[in-house]
Formats: structure tokens, C-alpha cells, sequence
């Protein structure tokens, strides 16, 4: 029988919403390290120097790989072992576990986004002077992003259901939160359904946001001038009527 | 042709060029001079290599064997030891901001709007400042058509109007050298005329222009010299009149009757 009184108890209580927070912030921070990494990769992987960008692929190949849980393990459990002085806290080793599996993900989303955008584009923006590094910057990425963005989002959904794998390590998220509360008092269902609702009162929540964003990026949205389409000067001059037919 | 001319006088300077593609050599020993002022078109058929000499010129393709000047400085390469390395990218870009290139396809930045497309160069490479840029980039918008066009995005307006943004973009950096890549190659036939005109008025104003193109007209009326190209090579040049209407090339003028 369900012990409706144990999620009532739980439900809004302090120790969830610490844990929640701990979901929700470590979810944050490893996808925006993991988008930074991913980025550097990314420019790795398409060098044309050789080196960069085997390392870039070997990287991919590892982080992609292999599961995440082990990669975690291999950090709690493997590095003390090379060198005691590696013993990283519960945090330290989430982070940077998830945010190096992540980055190479994110190398290959990111790689596809600069990839769809016209090779004409980086040559217009050399022609008129830039170097590579800035034409990226301000030509080519930006139109990646429209490309980039929607996994981008997927990733992100994922990466707040995967710190659930934290919990292995006793790091104090939702999952172990359950776990915690749940044996002592024999209500780990119970447990795990209040923490079921939080994860996914947050993707739901994360879901509109996403939406919200890639509307902001829908390129049929950006347009200033469309009612003085037809002016009287464009009618004049004769190429009023023939604004749509570009592309 | 005529090298003979003070080095000051010479802005596009083209010694032996090599260039293939795999085992395909799309230029086969190709010289090049272009006086300032000068407007140089070339013809040609498909594949005969004038486009890519074109993006040679400002190093959009690197080059197999021969030299690039443009106003005596090398392009896009430096001599060690008397062999030729690529040159450093800032070289590169510094001499490229002073060459505009107007592309078959546009290629305007689709998430500005014509006027950020202008501005983008200016502000961003030359530092200048964007309120003294935006009034040039104004006035570069006017002169080619499209005053009322200066905050849409590329792709509200047509391929004509697209091109002409592109043309404006080039200018707002005040090239000393301007090169089209049949610039009007992808346009409806309706449209090729105002992108021409633009191009008529630069070449009055005194611009030094490089044109690839399939226009005759704008070659006869415009061009200073003409030359035409054919497998790899330059086969014929000389003035639009003597090339255009009486030349004894056989390449040449079955190239001519096929038009």
C-alpha cells in the first residue's frame, strides 16, 4: 500500500529542494563546460593540422565510447590509486566526468552545426578581410547555432536525468536523496516518485524553454521591414514585386 | 602584354600560375597584368579556369608554382630561401581587405540585415567607427538601388538586390581592386541589368576591375581588355573590339559562335 502521508512528509521538503538544486546546478554547469569543451574539440577535429585533430578524435572515440558510470568510477576509484593526492571530492568528480563526456558530444553536434553552414560564408568573410578566428566568430557560428541549438537542448534534457548517475558516489542529488530516505524507512517507492515528479517537473519546465529559443532562432522570424515591402519608391523603381523571389 | 609599365602603376601582377586540382591542372602557366584603372574581363568556357584564377588572385585558392603581386606586394605567400611558404594569415587578411570579391553566389551573411551586411567588415576588421561606418554603408546602399532596403534580410530581397547588398558590402571597405566571379551567372535574366549597371558605374568612377563573366555586351562596352581563356590557358587578349569582332583565333571565335 502507497504511504500517500511519506510523500506528503517529502514532497516540499527542505532536504528535496536541496537536492533538486544540486540536480539543477550540476546539470547547468557541466552542459555549459561540455558546450565550451565540445566547441574546442570540434575546431580540433576540423584542423587541418593532423595532430589536432587526431587528438580531437581519440577524445570522441573515448568519452563516446565508453559509459558514463564508468568514467565517474574511473575518476572516484581509479585516480587515488595512481596517486593518492588525486582523491577528488564527490563534486570535482561528477563535474568533470560529465562535462569531459559531455564535450564530446557536444564536439559532434557542434561539428554538424559548423559543418551546415555554406563553405561560401567563411569565403565571403575571408574576401572582406577577416581571419579565421573572427569570421567563426561572428559569420559562421552564429549560423550554426540555429543547428546546434535544437540537440543542444535534447543534450541538456538528458544531462538532468544523467546526474542521477552522481549518486553511485554519494553525491547528495535527487536519485541518492531517494536512496537515502528511502531504506530506513522502507518508502523507496514513495521516495522515488517524489523525485520522479521533480525530474520531470524540470524537463517539462526545460522543454518550453527550449521551444522558447528556437523560436528566437527561427530565421523566418527575423524580418524588420515588412510592410514597407511595397513602398511607392520600390513600386517605382521596379523591384518591389520581385522581393520574394530570392532563395 | 605591355610589363614594361612603372611597377606603380601596375595593380594585379600574375607570373606563370600553376594550379590543378588532383590530377586535373585547371591553370596552365597563366600571366596577368592589370593597370590601375584598368578593366580587365575575361571570357571563356566552363572549366577553362577563369574562375579559379579569379579566387587565386586573393588567395581563396593557394596556388601550385608562380607568383601573385597585387601593387608589388606578394599574395598570400613569402619567399625562404628563394622557395615560396605560405604567407602568415594577418598578411593575408590585410591584403585581402584591400581587394573586394563579388561571388556568383552572393554569399551575404543570411543572418544580418543589408545594412549589418555593409558595416560588418569595417567596424569589424578596419575599426572604424560603426556611426561614421553606417553613414558610408547609407550612402553604398543608395548608390546601388537600395536605400529602402537597409534593414531586410537577405532573404527578402531577390537574387539582383541580393547581389547589389554583396557589391556594396565589397565597396564599403574601399578596395583598390574589385574582382566578379560571374557575378550575374545566377541571376534571372530580368535581373542581370541592374547588377550591370552597378558594375558599369564602378568601372566609370575609375575602379580597377577583374570581371569573369558570360555578358559580351559588358565585355565590349566596358572592358578595357579582354581576355580569353581555354583549357587552362590564355589563348587570346587584346582589346574588346579586335578579340570580340575580328578575331583570327580559331579557338576563339568557335568559342564566339557558340554564344
Amino acid at each position: 500500500m502507497l504511504q500517500w502521508n511519506v510523500i506528503g512528509q517529502f514532497i516540499f521538503s527542505g532536504f528535496v529542494l536541496q537536492a533538486a538544486w544540486t540536480t539543477l546546478w550540476i546539470s547547468v554547469v557541466a552542459q555549459i563546460l561540455g558546450v565550451i569543451l565540445g566547441l574546442f574539440i570540434a575546431l580540433m577535429r576540423m584542423s587541418r593540422y593532423p595532430v589536432l585533430s587526431s587528438i580531437a578524435r581519440a577524445y570522441i572515440w573515448f568519452f563516446r565510447g565508453s559509459p558514463l558510470l564508468v568514467q565517474v568510477l574511473l575518476l572516484w576509484d581509479g585516480l587515488p590509486r595512481i596517486n593518492p593526492n588525486l582523491l577528488l571530492s564527490d563534486i570535482v568528480c561528477v563535474l568533470v566526468a560529465f562535462s569531459l563526456n559531455e564535450g564530446a558530444y557536444m564536439a559532434e553536434i557542434t561539428r554538424a552545426g559548423i559543418a551546415s553552414v555554406d563553405v561560401g560564408q567563411m569565403e565571403a568573410a575571408k574576401s572582406l578581410g577577416m581571419r579565421y578566428s573572427l569570421a567563426m566568430r561572428r559569420i559562421v557560428l552564429p549560423q550554426a547555432a540555429r543547428v546546434i541549438v535544437p540537440p543542444l537542448g535534447n543534450e541538456f534534457n538528458n544531462m538532468l536525468k544523467t546526474t542521477s548517475i552522481a549518486s553511485v558516489i554519494g553525491l547528495a542529488e535527487l536519485t541518492h536523496f531517494a536512496q537515502q530516505f528511502g531504506s530506513p524507512t522502507f518508502a523507496i517507492f514513495e521516495l522515488l516518485i517524489v523525485v520522479t515528479l521533480y525530474y520531470l517537473l524540470m524537463t517539462t519546465i526545460w522543454g518550453y524553454v527550449q521551444a522558447w529559443i528556437e523560436n528566437r532562432l527561427d530565421p523566418n522570424r527575423s524580418t524588420k521591414v515588412e510592410l514597407q515591402e511595397k513602398s511607392w519608391a520600390s513600386r517605382m523603381l521596379g523591384f518591389g514585386s520581385q522581393a520574394q523571389a530570392g532563395r | 602584354m605591355a610589363l614594361q609599365e612603372t611597377s606603380t602603376g601596375v595593380m594585379v601582377r600574375a607570373e606563370q600560375i600553376v594550379k590543378s586540382f588532383g590530377s586535373l591542372t585547371v591553370l596552365n602557366g597563366v600571366d596577368l597584368a592589370v593597370k590601375r584603372g584598368q578593366v580587365v574581363v575575361i571570357i571563356g568556357p566552363s572549366g577553362s579556369g577563369k574562375t579559379t584564377l579569379l579566387r587565386c588572385l586573393n588567395h581563396l585558392e593557394k596556388i601550385d608554382s608562380g607568383r601573385i603581386y597585387i601593387e608589388d606586394e606578394l599574395m598570400g605567400y613569402r619567399e625562404v630561401d628563394g622557395r615560396l611558404v605560405e604567407d602568415k594569415e594577418a598578411n593575408i587578411a590585410r591584403i585581402r581587405a584591400q581587394v573586394g570579391f563579388v561571388f556568383q553566389r552572393f554569399n551575404l551573411f543570411p543572418h544580418k540585415t543589408a545594412l549589418e551586411n555593409v558595416m560588418e567588415a569595417p567596424v569589424h576588421v578596419l575599426h572604424r567607427p560603426p556611426r561614421e561606418v553606417r553613414e558610408q554603408a547609407l550612402d553604398l546602399l543608395a548608390k546601388v538601388g537600395l536605400a529602402e532596403k537597409a534593414d531586410v534580410y537577405p532573404h527578402k530581397l531577390s537574387g539582383g538586390q541580393q547581389q547589389r547588398v554583396a557589391i556594396a558590402r565589397a565597396l564599403a571597405m574601399n578596395p583598390k581592386l574589385m574582382l566578379f566571379d560571374e557575378a550575374t551567372s545566377a541571376l534571372d535574366p530580368e535581373l542581370v541589368g541592374d547588377v550591370l549597371k552597378v558594375m558599369r558605374q564602378l568601372a566609370e568612377e575609375g575602379m580597377t576591375m577583374v570581371v569573369v563573366t558570360h555578358e559580351m555586351g559588358f565585355a565590349r562596352d566596358v572592358a578595357d581588355h579582354v581576355i580569353f581563356m581555354d583549357k587552362a590557358q590564355i589563348v587570346e587578349q587584346g582589346p574588346p573590339r579586335q578579340l570580340l569582332e575580328a578575331s583570327v583565333n580559331e579557338r576563339t571565335r568557335g568559342f564566339l559562335r557558340q554564344l
